[in-house]
């Protein structure tokens, strides 16, 4: 596994950002990241078919001494009220973490609150 | 030639009246007991098993399925095609089999490679069935990414579920945490391993995949 001394990058990345890239482009850069020891906060998170591919190709891309996979943790979508439905907004997804499995851990998670904690020797600066 | 083409006064019936026969996935993370509940399910309509199962996670690294499994609940029956898929994990570490399970290195590559085909596998098999049934396991915490991924995706396509809390025969088990985190989705507490309750699954099974539901499409 990689290990740095010199502390852990965490990236937040904005909607516009996010909103710009296709799904396969944002998975591709999300997992481009990820490999490199970084965290991720997602200020507009993954749909539920993108999560989906993404665990695919984190399974396509494990390499066993160097990346054993992603942590990825959100909430559900949420859903649009009533008025919004009528203007033809859909479901849409929340502020996600993501980060390399080896570094990121959840430690718990419910309604309210994502509790995860970042173990040190791994990671990138 | 007939009123009707062959097989669509059937058709017709079927949509009417709901599916006689539905694919159903075993879906799931690790090690919560798709496997056993495929065995259960199989064992009590058939006389047959699924797989093997092991406290080892990913012990079923193939998607396994058995054809026209007939389930009955007294009033009505469903034939459906049970598949049972590899367990669906976002990391897959091969030191985990060796350090927890004493599995030597060669073997624990091996394994962690099979197992991150299996998620792949697993994920591909939702392109095709008609209903989840979603295992849980009920002494642990609900709100896994892995439980909502599945659960988002299931929703997005409109497929049924039904979550099967399992191991409810161990004493730190909390089917009602499970109920509360998942309100939308019928859920029934079940242990896959002694039988307890199956009764109730099968009947909400019928029920519940029997519907006729449009698919989405992605």
């Amino acid at each position: 596994m990689k290990k740095y001394s010199s502390g852990i990058s965490f990236n937040l990345i904005s909607r516009q950002k996010l909103l710009e890239l296709s799904s396969e482009e944002k998975l591709k850069f999300i997992l481009k990241e990820v490999k490199k020891g970084k965290i991720l906060v997602l200020e507009y998170g993954l749909t539920p078919m993108e999560q989906t591919n993404l665990i695919e190709d984190t399974m396509k891309e494990i390499e066993q001494d160097t990346f054993i996979g992603v942590e990825m943790e959100g909430y559900g979508q949420d859903s649009p009220t009533f008025f919004q439905k009528l203007f033809g907004v859909g479901k849409r997804p929340r502020m996600t973490l993501i980060g390399p499995a080896d570094l990121l851990h959840m430690v718990k998670k419910d309604n309210n609150m994502i509790q995860t904690k970042i173990i040190p020797g791994h990671g990138a600066k | 030639m007939g009123l009707f083409k062959k097989g669509s006064l059937s058709a017709i019936l079927q949509k009417i009246f709901g599916k006689k026969h539905a694919k159903i996935g075993i879906y799931g993370p690790p090690n919560v007991g798709k496997t056993t509940l495929a065995n259960r399910i199989l064992r009590d309509w058939t006389g047959d098993i699924m797989g093997s199962v092991s406290e080892i996670p990913h012990e079923t690294r193939r998607a396994k399925w058995k054809r026209d499994v007939k389930v009955d609940n007294g009033n009505s029956s469903l034939f459906m095609d049970i598949v049972d898929t590899p367990g669906i994990s976002t990391k897959v570490d091969f030191k985990d089999f060796m350090n927890t399970y004493g599995l030597s290195k060669d073997e624990a590559k091996r394994r962690a490679k099979e197992a991150t085909e299996g998620v792949i596998e697993a994920i591909k098999w939702l392109e095709g069935i008609d209903g989840v049934l979603l295992v849980m396991d009920s002494t642990q915490d609900p709100f896994t990414q892995v439980n909502v991924t599945i659960l988002g995706n299931l929703e997005a396509r409109n497929l049924p579920v039904l979550i099967a809390a399992n191991k409810i025969d161990m004493e730190e088990s909390s089917p009602a945490t499970l109920k509360s985190a998942f309100p939308q989705h019928p859920v029934v507490p079940i242990s896959a391993l002694t039988g307890y309750n199956s009764d109730n699954l099968y009947t909400t099974m019928v029920s519940h995949f029997g519907k006729r539901r449009r698919k989405k499409r992605r």
